[in-house]
């Protein structure tokens, strides 16, 4: 697939890109084969969406030179990138919710008809590029109505629909559940089949292996390798990427202390769905101090109102959830916090932060109320505050005041994290509490959920990733329908049986 | 090194001069074309203003009332929401605090009665900007909407009750108050003479002050902030986003009304159907070109009362509405110039590439 005599469909060379204090990208060199997918890999912070930005004109670089297909592009804009059939599918999607999916596909080049819009063209022409893509989305449907996978489908189709020849993903398969995961990578594989060029940056080294043919890895603003994918391990890779070697076997550790009183008990709890009358339908569950929790599952069965019931922002049906033994329906989500409830929100951009407000600000979001007295916010503790989580989670740059939009993405998870686990808590639920971070923090945040444990903590996890699940917890239970179908022990359950759960072909088993 | 609070700050700065530059090139243009010389025409504005004690008194006042009718649209701002009610806040205001003086016995000690006028303007202007927060907050009604509506039903409220049961015969004004009255800065400063400056201005400044500190120092300034940026991440730290938006536009409200206390106690000593006189549009204005930051909105209070004042000045020379468009092309200019600037200072901080 690789030719290396071919004239590269993209080549980087020298790139360098500093913003204010921070020198993103550092001499970064990039080669890009045609009909080649191509993974960009490297610690949170390492410049790998900034460079693809540059390659897509939506940012500039102060030095360099950018060549697609042999030309010389330097400093293009990204009107000119899409013209010559470079396109990027961002991580934060940017779709108009209330057109529908052809509308979206076609916007910007609208197929016109008496000049108005052709809408029967539009669908057409969509349904058309479906079928030779295999990327399977309703035409006619609303965008706001599409699962998450769905609209990634959409943005796919709308760089395609532009006839982009280099396809650029930032993280494609971070908010995908596994089989919308395995969808993708036919699609891509097809796509490449058609002469495509995909470069695509991912965490997770299994995808990388399975899917690219060369990897380029990044630190710390440069191009450190250069791999050829069948030649290399993830070892190899991890250790390039994290410039020492990384523990990558998937180990079970064992909690250190026993299982203690039940501090978070859920009695026959019936939610509200977003779209339908009930998500949750009857769900008991005791979470003891001292475990971890897992909760498996497609997502879209429930996890999403569970989470936002158990928080406070969805209000209950009927039910219980009761925490430390105190009935907690009616509390406030502050409340809940100051009772002892943290909670690391699946969707940071959305959800977790604020996404103008400092790294300091961030840190306390929340909690402001403890910092200071008054009404009044405390400065001097803000920053101590910050200056420590800084330090304890290795977030970079470590400038407290340094406003979070700045931050790459993983070092803004980072953020979330030590914020709610620096609280006083007796229980965190953490959702998909490592998307979007790279190995190395894979390992510390997945240590610092094992020591909480051992200190007596109760976690409750919920994560698309079977392979988190399985790695973390020490009781899993499966979320399908709304309801809780099994509830069992670690040691019992393998991604087959779960996954066998997970699709509803499981048969109800009595709750732990 | 251009450091990130560098950049933050221009970025607030810029604009408003941007906009100021871009207002004095169209000055010019109009001037010419009136067949008139800008620099005298220039001239004779800030002399008409800034040249003389009467002027600046003249400005000075002005520039309270559009501070408080822009703080009563920065603040709501920052938390997201637009409030167009200034002009109704600010009458229900003025129209408080005379019906406060007016239940004083008469020569209440200053110090008295002054905490308790100003405190009457605020809970006018307040209860007025408290509808349209409590109908966000409890209905989802949209606060631009519910604002517009109530300054048309506020306006003819006080305007009925002044003219059925309280004005003296044959006007449309209250009877003058006989305690609270702020007094003149002539009073200390004999060459004030003749404006309406008057000791106002300093609680209104002291307010500004007041309420740029709680934004950035206080819990509540902070979760206000928060609901501005993203209301979903704010409901997520468990910040009421509710009751942010009835606070927020309550004290919208209770700014545009302590305006009130200007003309009524500072100036007039009684209400008087009309008094805001678009005071309350304008704030709109002042608020945007202040980057509904307080101490931008003093700043742009200042240069909008200067227009103001300034067209009287040089009605001599050219119409004075000339002072309109130069305040519509200031507006104009802004709204352009913020993403524009944003734009430059972008490309001006990426050092140029070498040569090839
Ligand atoms: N607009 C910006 N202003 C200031 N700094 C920025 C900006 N964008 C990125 N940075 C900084 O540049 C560096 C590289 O960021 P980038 O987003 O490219 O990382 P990344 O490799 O994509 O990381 P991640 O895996 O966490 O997404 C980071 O230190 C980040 O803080
Ligand atoms: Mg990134």
């Amino acid at each position: 697939m690789t030719d290396s005599s071919a004239t590269p469909a993209v080549r980087m060379t020298g790139i360098a890109k500093r913003f204010a204090a921070v020198q993103a990208v550092a001499q970064a060199d990039l080669s890009v084969q045609p009909g080649e997918i191509h993974a960009l890999c490297g610690e949170n912070g390492a410049g790998k969406s900034t460079l693809m930005k540059i390659l897509c004109g939506m940012n500039g670089c102060d030095d360099g030179r950018i060549e697609v297909h042999g030309q010389d592009v330097t400093g293009w804009s990204t009107a000119r990138a899409i013209a010559a059939g470079v396109g990027m599918v961002h991580q934060h999607f940017m779709l108009v919710p209330t057109l529908t999916v052809a509308e979206n596909v076609v916007l910007g080049r609208e197929p016109l008809r008496h000049g108005l819009l052709d809408l029967e063209k539009a669908v057409a022409d969509v349904e058309q590029l479906c079928k030779q893509t295999g990327l399977s989305v309703p035409a006619r449907a609303l965008v706001a109505e599409l699962s998450v996978g769905q609209a990634q489908r959409v943005e796919i189709l709308k760089v395609l629909h532009r006839g982009a020849r280099v396809l650029l993903l930032d993280e494609p398969t971070a908010v995908l559940s596994p089989p919308e995961v395995v969808e993708l990578w036919k699609v891509l594989r097809t796509l490449r089949g058609s002469g495509t060029t995909i470069l695509l940056v991912t965490h997770k080294l299994d995808e990388v292996m399975e899917l690219t043919d060369r990897i380029t890895v990044m630190r710390q603003g440069r191009t450190v390798a250069v791999l050829q994918t069948p030649e290399t391990t993830p070892e190899i890779l991890a250790e390039a990427m994290v410039g020492r070697e990384v523990d990558l076997r998937v180990q079970h550790a064992k909690r250190a202390g026993s299982r203690g009183d039940v501090v978070l008990q859920l009695r026959d709890l019936r939610v509200a769905g977003r779209r339908i009358a009930e998500a949750i339908r009857g769900i008991s569950l005791d979470v003891r101090a001292g475990e971890i929790l897992g909760i498996a599952g497609v997502e879209g069965n429930g996890q999403a109102e569970l989470l936002e019931a158990l928080t406070g922002l969805r209000p209950v049906l009927s039910g219980e959830i009761s925490l430390n033994g105190k009935n907690i329906n009616a509390l406030t989500p502050r409340a809940r916090g100051d009772a002892g409830l943290s909670h690391i929100p699946e969707d940071r951009h959305e959800r977790g932060l604020i996404l103008e407000f400092s790294v300091a600000d961030n840190l306390v979001l929340g909690q402001q109320h403890h910092f200071g007295s008054k009404g009044l916010l405390d400065r001097r503790a803000i920053d101590a505050h910050a200056q420590a989580a800084i330090a304890a989670w290795d977030i970079r740059p470590p400038d407290p005041q340094a406003p979070v939009r700045t931050l790459s993405g993983g070092n803004q998870q980072k953020v979330v994290i030590a914020r709610e686990m620096a609280r006083d808590f007796s229980v965190l639920i953490a959702a998909q509490p490592t998307r979007g971070v790279d190995v190395g923090a894979i390992e510390f945040i997945h240590d610092r959920l094992r020591q909480a444990r051992d200190a007596g903590k109760a976690v409750l996890l919920v994560s698309a990733e079977l392979r988190e699940i399985l790695t973390l917890s020490d009781r899993i239970a499966v979320l399908y329908g709304g309801q809780l179908v099994a509830v069992l022990p670690r040691d019992a359950c393998s991604e087959a049986i779960l996954g066998g759960y997970m699709t509803g072909l499981g048969s109800t088993t009595e709750a732990a | 090194m251009i450091s990130v609070r560098w950049l933050h700050w221009a970025d607030l700065v810029l604009p408003p001069l941007v906009a100021l530059a871009v207002a004095l090139v169209a000055g010019d243009l109009l001037i010419l074309s009136y067949g008139q010389a800008p620099g005298s025409v220039w001239r004779l504005l800030l002399e008409g203003t800034w040249g003389n004690s009467y002027g600046i008194g003249q400005v000075l006042y002005k520039a309270t009332t559009l501070t408080c009718t822009g703080l009563a649209v920065a603040l709501p701002m920052r938390a997201g929401l637009f409030n167009i009610g200034a002009e109704s806040q600010l009458a229900a205001g003025a129209f408080a605090t005379a019906l406060v003086a007016s239940l004083l016995p008469t020569a209440t000690p200053l110090l008295l009665a002054a905490p308790l006028c100003i405190a009457g303007a605020m809970v006018g202007g307040g209860l007025v900007g408290a509808v349209p927060g409590v109908l966000r907050a409890r209905y989802g009604a949209h606060e631009v909407i519910v604002t517009i509506m109530l300054n048309f039903v506020v306006l003819a409220l006080l305007n009925w009750l002044v003219s059925t049961y309280w004005h003296v015969p044959e006007t449309l004004h209250t009877p003058t108050i006989t305690s609270g009255q702020m007094p003149r800065l002539s009073q200390l400063f004999p060459q004030f003479h003749g404006s309406a400056a008057n000791w106002s201005w300093l609680p209104v400044a002291l307010t500004a002050g007041l309420v740029q500190w709680a934004l950035q120092r206080s819990q509540a300034g902070f979760a206000l902030r928060a609901v501005g940026f993203q209301p979903l991440a704010a409901e997520n730290a468990g910040i009421l986003v509710g009751r942010v938006w009835r606070q927020a536009l309550t004290w919208g409200g209770a700014l545009a009304g302590l305006g009130g206390i200007n003309f009524v106690l500072g100036y007039k000593g009684y209400y008087e159907d009309g008094l805001a006189g678009g005071a309350g549009f304008l704030g709109i204005a002042v608020a945007l070109v202040g980057r509904n930051h307080p101490l931008g909105v003093v700043a742009a209070a200042l240069l909008f009362a200067t227009l103001s004042q300034g067209g009287l000045a040089i009605h001599a020379l050219v119409p004075k509405q000339m002072v309109e468009v130069l305040q519509a092309v200031v507006i104009l200019a802004m709204a352009m110039a913020v993403p524009e600037v944003r734009r430059l200072l972008r490309t001006a901080l990426t050092p140029r590439r070498r040569a090839p």
